[in-house]
């Protein structure tokens, strides 16, 4: 046994997974609960856990469930790698383990969002921090002013929490979503075509604060997109993303410039990002 | 060895100024008058930067892989012995022998300064040669030596002043003067041993190692796109060592790798920052090669079949004949 | 002041040893470098250098973190015990004992690396003045005095005495514990030995040496300059550098499995590697270029920006020595310093 009370930064505590859902053909929710209930630990909306897949390593990924959820965490989680591989070949009821949270969050209690009009522009996976944030505004609804949220996929089967998107999310106060997917298909009646282009066609005003989050072209372009359409890098908030091993500013992969992503992020404004040095 | 540098600088002027490349690899000096750095030069008015002296160890041959990819024309200088490098590099499809020019430059042998410094020698401010006379300059006085006596080890096992490739030459050709050494040596003192004491001399040797991998990374014929020791996936992953058998496995696989392909350029012992006597790995697979297939040096062509891949009925595998094949 | 004549050094060592493990600067395979005393090790108090760091003390090249079983669906992780073993390093030269404060700067800041921290408060450092400095010494640069090196306790080595100076409590329990080999001796001969050795660092060839202020302050230019191209293009992607260097501190994380159980286990890493940040999909630092890059803005514009000026360098010079292409943070600054770009 280790002679604690000094358990380490890098020593994970367990968990087990109590539910697994499958959302589309290569991501998966993990609903992860202490042993003995409850949950392992508390974060904020846009922090991230390590999850390890004994024998092959950790692998950091956002937290997707609202910090409001007092039982228990989940993951909506990619299959693109050996750890994730891993994951999604447990079943429930398997134990992992698990460390953090890490990171900052997005700015959910400070004025930079309460009472904002806010746009939620979401790609792929890129839901999955954001829809921490989304719950989050939505158990305290009254601080916040309206909600859109943005949301691309390549298909119809390819929208992460496609029963919340569609049926539950647009029935709260003051609520919007709105779904768009690259290719046309049979049966879908909504939106053909990529978010950039989306964005526009919505005509947004300029007056609202802008949550960001997808594959790195995908901020490109509608951060391009954003600003054509009169917003400024300081109203929008993105996330990065980058390799890490120890979570805490010190195994040094994960620096762009002096900032570190797993410490220093991985939310960032956009201006802020623009002071980095271009390598991320 | 001025001379000839002067010789490189008006060959590399006119290479750049008359467009015939775009690059040339050539060294540049350092801070001390020892260390200088390979460079590539892309304009004739950095050449003033330009330096050969007998600190000069480097093959520039494997900068070129990198120009190849991109079909940039180079020019390079390569001592005699660099152009077995070269040669194997352009027989593994690394570089493209129409895009370079391989410039011959004579040499006497390069100085191993950690020779000057392990006899105590500190604070050098410079260093002039002159002959077999070497006077190192310090904050502490000045010492003397015979070039002869502080050349690099691989120099005293010189291969000889001819240029295996060379599309010209540059100064008269210039031979090592010292005690030769033959790098077989070292292995018949290895074969001589039980395989207990072989065994033990290898764990202790290879338990030196910290996985900087600058041997593999100097090597012309450690060319991989991708080499094995750094996929993250591979139970052998490179950097640190899991258990102390993991730094055997890298460099005994390596040493495989380079079989009938090692030049016996010495540089992976050379650039070692642990000293450890890693040319005994591939002298041993050079010696065995030489004993069962016939006489084979790496390097010496870009076009012949190595020993090791290539099959002939008379060769020592017994399966060939026991199988029927012949 | 205190001191201990040669004759008296093997029981001076053999008393240290006592009161923990003792590393010291010795002759290990035909180079001088830090390790275990033990009866018979062959001491070297006269080599500038070793030729690694000492750091490996505090954050070993390969140290197991944590066990995992399995049993089913079931999983137990058990972290391992902090190391608890006293240790001396004695012999560290000033621009080593520097080097432990840019570590303590990284593992030592919130969240503490427990492991580390268990380390470093464990060992007492007796740091050895420098008298005969090498021409790939620039501990000046940052502002060490190699002649007086700090740590817990100060030795000079003059003649066939080493001086000994206890300068923290730690230093003092120690002096106590061997109080009876030490004589007293007066600070002539050691102010006389640290004017001397200043007067050669002066001699030099890296006596002036010193890195641009606006190397640190420029980030964006630094960053974006075209030096970078030239330099890079002849650096072999190995490791070496970051592995000898004493404020290198990257590291990775991995598992390994042996007889079925997983050990968990962190190890010097370098971003001179190819791999160093490549995930699924993406490297944000795929080239050569990018990485050489990284590692000589850590050292000298973020390691600075991060913590109120220091460099993340201490001047040692063992990259000067033991980069195969003669690649090295000095050659790196000086050209940052006349670029056109900057």
């Amino acid at each position: 046994m280790c002679n604690c009370g000094s358990k380490d930064v890098l020593t994970p505590q367990i968990g087990v997974v109590t539910e697994i859902r499958t959302e589309t053909s290569d991501v998966k929710t993990f609903r992860i609960e202490k042993p003995e209930g409850g949950k392992v630990f508390d974060f904020m909306p846009g922090q991230c856990a390590m999850l390890s897949a004994p024998g092959m390593g950790e692998a950091i990924f956002s937290i997707t469930s609202s910090p409001t959820t007092k039982d228990y965490m989940e993951f909506s989680i990619k299959r693109c790698g050996e750890i994730t591989e891993y994951l999604h070949a447990i079943e429930v009821g398997q134990q992992i383990a698990i460390r953090g949270p890490y990171g900052k969050s997005f700015p959910v209690t400070t004025e930079a969002l309460k009472h904002k009009d806010l746009i939620f522009i979401a790609g792929g996976i890129g839901l999955a921090p954001l829809h921490s944030v989304i719950d989050y505004m939505l158990a305290n609804r009254d601080d916040y002013g309206s909600i859109d949220v943005v949301y691309g996929a390549r298909s119809k089967e390819d929208f992460v929490d496609y029963k919340e998107l569609s049926e539950v999310w647009p029935k709260e106060k003051n609520t919007k979503v709105h779904l768009t997917i690259d290719k046309a298909q049979e049966g879908w009646t909504g939106n053909v075509g990529f978010v950039p282009q989306f964005l526009k066609d919505l005509k947004f005003t300029p007056d609202k604060t802008v949550l960001l989050c997808g594959p790195p072209i995908m901020i490109k372009l509608c951060l391009a997109a954003l600003i054509e359409m009169g917003f400024a890098k300081t109203q929008v908030y993105t996330t990065l993303e980058f390799r890490m091993k120890c979570g805490v500013g010190k195994c040094g992969r994960c620096n762009v410039g002096n900032k570190y992503v797993c410490k220093d992020g991985p939310v960032f404004r956009c201006d802020e990002i623009d002071e980095l040095p271009d390598e991320y | 060895m001025q001379k000839i540098a002067e010789l490189i600088k008006k060959e590399a002027e006119s290479l750049l100024k008359e467009n015939k490349v775009t690059a040339v690899w050539a060294w540049q000096p350092g801070e001390f008058y020892y260390d200088n750095s390979p460079v590539c030069f892309t304009a004739p008015e950095q050449l003033d930067k330009l330096v050969y002296n007998e600190f000069c160890p480097s093959n520039l041959g494997k900068y070129l892989m990198a120009g190849s990819k991109k079909n940039e024309t180079m020019a390079v200088f390569a001592k005699p012995c660099d152009t077995y490098g070269i040669n194997q590099l352009i027989k593994d499809h690394r570089i493209k022998r129409e895009l370079i020019t391989v410039i011959g430059i004579p040499c006497s042998g390069m100085i191993d300064i950690k020779k000057i410094k392990n006899q105590g020698v500190k604070g050098i401010i410079s260093v002039s040669v002159s002959g077999d006379d070497v006077i190192v300059t310090t904050a502490y006085g000045d010492k003397n030596f015979k070039k002869s006596e502080v050349l690099l080890a691989k120099c005293m096992s010189c291969k000889g002043s001819d240029y295996m490739i060379a599309d010209k030459e540059l100064g008269e050709k210039m031979e090592v003067k010292c005690q030769k050494l033959n790098p077989e040596d070292g292995v018949k003192k290895l074969e001589a041993m039980t395989s207990q004491e072989r065994f033990a001399f290898w764990q202790q040797e290879l338990s030196k190692c910290i996985r900087c991998n600058a041997c593999r990374d100097i090597c012309p014929a450690c060319s991989c796109e991708q080499c094995i020791f750094d996929n993250q996936e591979a139970a052998v992953a490179g950097k640190a060592s899991a258990n102390t058998a993991e730094e055997q496995m890298f460099h005994i696989i390596r040493a495989y790798h380079v079989a009938g392909r090692c030049v016996g350029c010495g540089e992976c012992a050379r650039v070692c920052p642990q000293g450890i006597q890693l040319g005994l790995l591939n002298t041993k697979f050079a010696k065995d090669i030489n004993e069962f297939y016939g006489k084979y040096q790496p390097g010496a062509d870009d076009d012949s079949k190595a020993p090791l891949v290539d099959y002939k009925f008379d060769d020592v595998e017994p399966t060939i004949s026991a199988k029927g094949v012949r | 002041m205190l001191k201990i004549n040669k004759a008296k050094w093997a029981e001076l060592f053999a008393a240290l040893s006592a009161q923990g493990t003792l590393y010291l600067p010795a002759e290990v395979d035909g180079k001088v470098d830090f390790t275990v005393w033990q009866d018979g090790t062959e001491v070297n108090l006269q080599a500038t250098q070793t030729a690694k760091s000492i750091k490996n003390v505090f954050f070993p090249q390969i140290e197991n973190l944590l066990d995992f079983k399995t049993d089913g669906l079931k999983l137990s992780v058990e972290q391992r015990m902090l190391p608890e073993e006293d240790t001396i390093a004695f012999g560290v030269r000033g621009c080593d004992v520097c080097s432990f404060e840019v570590l303590d700067k990284v593992f030592l800041k919130e969240p503490v690396d427990a492991f580390y921290k268990a380390r470093r408060e464990h060992c007492t450092i007796v740091s050895l003045a420098c008298s005969a400095p090498d021409e790939t010494c620039f501990c000046d640069t940052f502002a060490i005095d190699a002649t007086n090196p700090g740590g817990d306790v100060t030795t000079w080595l003059v003649g066939d005495d080493l001086f000994w100076q206890a300068n923290t409590d730690k230093g003092k329990e120690l002096t106590e514990k061997i109080q009876a080999l030490l004589a007293e001796g007066d600070e002539a001969g050691v102010n006389a030995q640290q004017k001397a050795t200043k007067e050669i660092m002066a001699k030099l060839p890296l006596a002036d040496f010193k890195i641009d202020p606006k190397i640190p302050a420029e980030q964006e230019k630094v960053f974006n300059s075209a030096i970078w191209k030239q330099l890079s293009d002849s650096c072999l992607s190995c490791c070496a550098c970051t592995y000898v260097c004493p404020t290198c501190h990257c590291y990775d994380v991995r598992d390994f499995e042996i007889d079925n159980k997983v050990e968990r286990f962190r190890c010097w890493d370098s971003c001179m590697c190819k791999d160093f940040t490549k995930m699924a999909a993406v490297n944000p630092r795929v080239s050569r270029l990018e990485r050489f890059r990284q590692r000589y803005m850590h050292k000298l514009v973020y390691f600075p920006e991060n913590n109120e000026g220091t460099f993340a360098c201490v001047g040692c010079g063992r990259c000067l020595q033991k980069c195969p292409v003669s690649l090295n943070i000095v050659k790196v600054a000086k050209a940052l310093g006349v670029a056109k770009d900057v």
